[in-house]
């Protein structure tokens, strides 16, 4: 654990839980103010979601170029202590003193791993990849992706056959470890940031969309990795049925969300992410003709310019209103998407051979301590002081807004940090 | 500072199996003249830092060449303090894992990696860091709902804060309303306005001192020590702030400024106006003052259309909806209609649009509203397109509000520095075609005059420079509070348009930045995206030309003039890029740790094989911060590439000098690459337009080539991001291909 009290007179740390883009921005921006900060994150690596996604909205860049900075910032800066594979056990006491325990899972790989790859040429076991949403498989010894940080592979020791201790004798460095075991650490902090961010509406509940019934109905989060030059397809976007380019796709908005048998609210950000993705697919098919399916379009802000934009570069059809029912075409796989188009006043039902849904943001709450406020769609709330909720476990949000949000709720959590300075 | 030089050789990671690391060490010894020189199977163990760290202890070095994996790799295990000279020579990712192995030219380029590497570690010198003098103080501007929570959370924080506000009261447009639309779950009902309570809050603040009715007249200086003038009516004092929070804000569109026939009928009013008459009292028709039975909003009045704001308020939907609701509330039977393009109500503010469409007499159309016009019953028809309901309708109501959008208070920088410059000229005499070209400039931008807010006595102009849009240009995706000037943050609705929820939050961002800017000055160090670096440019201006290329190029605004355009650097704002120092046709312009003189030494170090050997020799200048991550990507995915080529890293290609170019081919080099970042409207330069200033620099070097006879081709610029590593082999080996095909550098051997 870093020394609490180094750094510009100020004692106390912030606990900042959860390592995606937001927890990443809220801890780097309090620990270069001169305050230490611990950052707790459950996976084995950091970055979260935004790690995962092949470009940004509006301007199309590389989400690894921000990271790149941002790993660059912790890693010169001394005050930010990451812990990976950890999660918050429990959390007690008030405003600028809290204990934390946190339970750290065994990576069985330390810090002396040099990403030589030894270990996972002869490793003998595959599982499926979650970094691609399982389209791939991987070894059970691996580097969850080529741009991780912390850069240090990771096993998957549930999947090791018995006895099994190739990857260690294969380690020319002595960095693997396979009889680590679980670790908790107790942290007294000042303030805590809840940043642990959402996950993707599970599609599968969504009976009338098919998904887990045909196999060329995708998420939104699947077609970032099917475009990623590290993803499955090597970033070509191929429909998973045949390996085929898509000819014809149609984006389902609002799959899961605004609506009341699923999420009620609006996701906010699947508008301006289906768009983004359109494009995607009309840089690599510029023949290819795309249909959105929507309720409303919903750009704001500057995210409208983007918007315009891309639906005349990309010639993007939009036909409002709500798609009923998705069904597979015997023998070519291709899809029939069933719709009501709201502005013609009629029914409409069309073949795409790709159908893309795009599915909303579900807050992660799972975990986070007692106590913590959850408003009625189970989004953490505000009225908890000395505990601060930023991103997308506040509400949906887009990238720069959880940005944002995290470098708010930074200041608030070093305002409980005790014996600051005082400037006069 | 006399070197004593430490080369630490790593054989690990197939490094040992891939290059003759003896042979390397021996260069080591005999050419580079290391004190001392050591191999290591595996350098980053215990062991081997521990041997490293011995050697500096002892006194035996006090330079450290690693010659080991990619910088970017064991970053922690090779960190021996701020101070500490330290060179990192890639022969993992970009040597050994991307060359075949034992092979003379694999062989050739580690030894050039060392001779490189040891060249830069030679003119490198500790940076000595800044140490002035720095004010805490945090100067917030305008004092709407976003100055003040900036204002409020800063002092809270523990730092003083003065808040100034032009108006007499603060709170701004917020402060004018009666109700704000749910920011809480159940998110169903229009809420009590909240500001009150805060303004009370922040005026008793024992940190904040608040001056109303106070403009901004004149900000000099430099973060940790701006110099702000504040002007009201008592007179004008001048305060010493670290840091600048700009809130100020929004303004509506402009009503006259919409082409929508009609829309100056007595009874269309504008959502602002509709607040304000709801904040007095009933709302009444304005022509007759009667009871408003129905009424029509106009979404998107002005906001979505190029030809007003390009981009969506965001807001208005919103606002609407709460408007809507404060009509029903004083008549309960009236009907409204609200034709949209798209309601956004994104998140929770679904619920809120769904519980106020849900009642019967409110009628949400989509559609277009293409005219207004008085009925004979003194009625407001609205003409309305495309609705649901098919053909085009006529809805006559008792009253028409237009959604008009947010623009932002800012001011058009760049505008007014022309204006400045073009009344320079003038004031200058000079030339007729200079004074017609600047009496042009000045009818254009004459209504510029006077809109300054910050008034920055930079030589950049004198406020944020903004985008098209008025919103000041940002990084804003990854990075959305940096600007480009240095230690001013701008929040709430002049950075984007955004409600009053939003904007309070977005003040804590920015109030954290502002002190983040003003504890890292304290330290010496730079801000983003260079945070903690403690080397800054020094100006050897006995040399200087006065060309103002650096003045110019610097990407915020580090560097002002004097009457003669010398510069006259002002080393808080610097960023570090080191774009002044690759703009300087003098080369006057050096860090301590990152040189002209240190680069041209390094391109000195590669050996060129003659014209007979069929051996070419390709320089590649990368940016360091995502050409060169995408160069370790090829290495870690073992893709191979042509071994012809060099690579030097730099800070930010826009640091780029073209003398190494010019030294590069003299040398008989037989080509220089260049990988920098995606320039242009969807920039990805960190630091705004390096790749875009060094694709410029080419323009004139390409000239100078046809002169000494050498085909333009063998220099080129690609823009790479950094997730294109897999197109790194592609690209390297087709421009060697090029290069091959031309033909050796005629001055080899010269």
């Amino acid at each position: 654990m870093a020394n609490l009290n180094a750094g510009n007179g100020k004692s106390g740390a912030i606990l900042v839980v959860g390592g995606g883009i937001a927890g990443v921005t809220c801890a780097i921006e309090a620990a270069e103010a001169g305050f230490e900060a611990v950052l707790v994150e459950k996976a084995a690596y950091l970055g979260g979601h935004v790690a995962a996604f092949h470009r940004y909205f509006p301007k199309l860049c590389p989400p690894p170029c921000g990271l790149e900075i941002n790993f660059r910032r912790i890693r010169n800066n001394p005050r930010v202590t990451v812990y990976t594979l950890a999660e918050i056990e429990s959390l007690k006491g008030s405003p600028g003193n809290y204990e934390a325990v946190i339970r750290i899972a065994p990576r069985f790989v330390t810090s002396a791993c040099t990403l030589c790859g030894e270990c996972e040429r002869v490793c003998p076991v595959e599982i499926p990849d979650a970094f691609n949403s399982g389209m791939t498989k991987t070894k059970a010894i691996r580097l969850p992706h080529r741009m991780a940080f912390p850069a240090q592979y990771v096993v998957e020791r549930s999947a090791c056959p018995e006895g099994c201790r190739l990857c260690a004798d294969a380690c020319r460095y002595n960095a693997i470890g396979l009889a680590q075991q679980e670790t908790w650490k107790t942290l007294r902090v000042a303030s805590v940031v809840l940043a642990t961010g959402w996950e993707p509406y599970d599609a599968a509940k969504i009976d009338n969309l098919g998904f887990g019934q045909f196999s060329n109905v995708v998420t939104n989060v699947m077609l970032e990795r099917l475009a990623a030059p590290d993803g499955p397809t090597r970033g070509k976007i191929l429909r998973p049925s045949d390996g085929k380019p898509p000819r014809a796709v149609a984006f389902v908005q609002c799959a899961g969300s605004r609506d009341r048998n699923h999420l009620p609210y609006c996701s906010g950000v699947c508008c301006t992410a289906s768009l983004k993705q359109a494009a995607y697919i009309r840089s690599q098919y510029p023949e290819a003709k795309i249909t959105m399916f929507y309720i409303d379009l919903r750009t704001p802000g500057q995210l409208e310019e983007f918007a315009a934009k891309t639906i005349a570069a990309n010639g993007v059809e939009l036909i409002k209103g709500k798609v009923g029912k998705v069904q597979e075409q015997p023998g070519s796989r291709d899809l029939l998407v069933s719709a009501e188009d709201v502005l013609k006043g009629r029914k409409i039902a069309r073949e795409y051979d790709l159908v893309v849904l795009a599915v909303g943001i579900v807050p992660q709450t799972g975990g986070l301590p007692a106590g913590v406020n959850l408003d009625e769609f189970g989004f953490a709330a505000d009225g908890n002081p000395g505990v601060y909720a930023a991103g997308c476990v506040k509400r949906p949000a887009e990238v720069a807004v959880s940005i944002r949000d995290a470098t708010g709720a930074a200041l608030k959590a070093i305002e409980c940090v005790a014996g600051r300075a005082h400037h006069g | 500072m006399d070197k004593k030089l430490g080369v630490y050789i790593c054989g690990g990671c197939s490094i040992g199996e891939s290059i003759d690391v003896d042979r390397l060490a021996e260069l080591a010894r005999k050419d580079a003249k290391a004190a001392v020189c050591r191999t290591h199977a595996c350098l980053c163990g215990e062991e081997g830092v521990a041997q490293i760290q011995a050697d500096l202890a002892s006194g035996a070095v006090n330079a450290v060449a690693i010659a080991a994996c990619s910088p970017r790799a064991k970053m922690e295990r090779f960190n021996f303090g701020a101070r500490q000279l330290v060179e990192r020579i890639n022969l993992r990712e970009q040597v050994a894992w991307s060359h075949k192995p034992n092979d003379e030219d694999t062989q050739m380029l580690a030894e050039d990696c060392l001779r490189m590497g040891v060249a830069r570690l030679e003119k490198m010198e500790p940076p000595e860091p800044l140490a002035e003098s720095i004010s805490r103080t945090i100067l917030v501007v305008g004092g709407g709902v976003a100055g003040i929570n900036a204002a409020l959370e800063g002092a809270e924080a523990g730092y003083d804060v003065l808040l100034v506000e032009k108006e007499a009261r603060l709170g701004g447009f917020l402060g004018e309303l009666k109700k704000t639309f749910p920011t809480h779950a159940p998110y169903t009902q229009a809420e009590n306005n909240g500001l009150a309570e805060k303004v009370r809050a922040v005026s008793a603040h024992p940190r904040v001192r608040v001056f109303w009715s106070t403009q901004v007249v004149k900000t000099e200086g430099q973060p940790g020590m701006f110099d702000v003038t504040l002007q009201n009516h008592h007179g004008s004092e001048t305060h010493r702030v670290g840091s600048i929070v700009m809130a100020t804000g929004w303004k509506p569109y402009d009503r006259s400024k919409l082409t929508l026939p009609g829309c100056d009928l007595p009874d269309v009013v504008t959502n602002v106006e509709l607040e304000r008459m709801a904040a007095a009292g009933p709302v009444t028709r304005p022509s007759d003052g009667k009871v408003v039975n129905s009424a029509l909003f106009v979404q998107c009045a002005g906001s979505r259309d190029p030809a007003h704001l390009g981009y969506c308020s965001s807001v208005c939907c919103m606002s609407t909806l709460k408007e809507a609701e404060i009509l029903r509330d004083q008549n309960p039977d009236i009907e409204i209609f609200v034709i949209y393009r798209d309601m956004v109500t994104p998140g929770q503010y679904e619920t809120y649009y769904q519980s106020v469409q849900d009642h019967a007499l409110n009628f949400f159309m989509k559609g277009m509203v293409t005219g207004l016009e008085r009925d004979a019953n003194g009625k407001v028809v609205a003409h309305v397109d495309g609705s649901l309901m098919g053909s085009p309708m006529r809805v006559p109501v008792d009253l028409v509000v237009l959604a008009t959008g947010m623009a932002a208070n800012s001011a058009d920088n760049d505008g007014i520095r022309a204006l400045r410059d073009a009344r320079r000229t003038l004031e200058r005499n000079e030339s007729e075609t200079q004074r017609t070209e600047a009496e042009k400039v000045i009818r254009q931008l004459e209504d510029r005059e006077g809109t300054e807010i910050l008034h920055l006595g930079y030589r950049q102009g004198p406020d944020l420079p903004i985008l098209q849009s008025g919103f000041p240009n940002s990084h804003f995706i990854c990075f959305p509070y940096e600007t480009q000037r240095t230690g001013i943050y701008a929040a709430g609705a002049v950075r984007a348009p955004m409600d009053s929820q939003l904007a309070a939050e977005d003040a804590c961002g920015a109030m954290m930045k502002a002190i983040q800017s003003v504890e890292m000055a304290a330290q010496g160090q730079a801000v983003h995206p260079r945070a903690g670096d403690l080397s800054y440019p020094n100006f050897a201006l006995q040399r200087c030309t006065q060309c103002k290329r650096c003045t110019v190029e610097c990407p915020f605004g580090a560097i002002d003039e004097d009457e003669k355009g010398t510069p006259r650097f002002n080393p808080y704002r610097c960023r570090r890029c080191g774009i002044c120092m690759g703009a300087c046709p003098e080369r006057i312009i050096s860090f301590k740790n990152y040189s002209v003189d240190m680069i041209a030494g390094m391109v000195k170090a590669i050996e060129v094989p003659d014209e007979f050997a069929d051996k070419p020799r390709i320089l590649i200048f990368a940016c360091e911060n995502d050409a060169y991550p995408a160069l370790d990507q090829a290495g870690m995915n073992r893709a191979s590439y042509d071994a012809s080529v060099r690579v030097i890293p730099l800070r930010c290609l826009g640091s780029m000098n073209i003398v190494w170019i010019a030294d590069a081919l003299s040398r008989g080099i037989d080509g220089v690459l260049l990988l920098g970042c995606k320039f242009g409207e969807d920039y990805q330069c960190h630091f705004i337009r390096g790749s875009e200033l060094a694709n410029r620099r080419l323009e004139n070097v390409k000239d100078t080539l046809e002169r000494l006879q050498l085909e333009s081709g063998r220099i080129e610029l690609v823009q790479l991001g950094i997730d294109e590593g897999d197109r790194i082999p592609h690209l390297i080996d087709d421009f060697v291909a090029r290069v091959r095909e031309l033909g050796p550098n005629p001055y080899k051997g010269f």
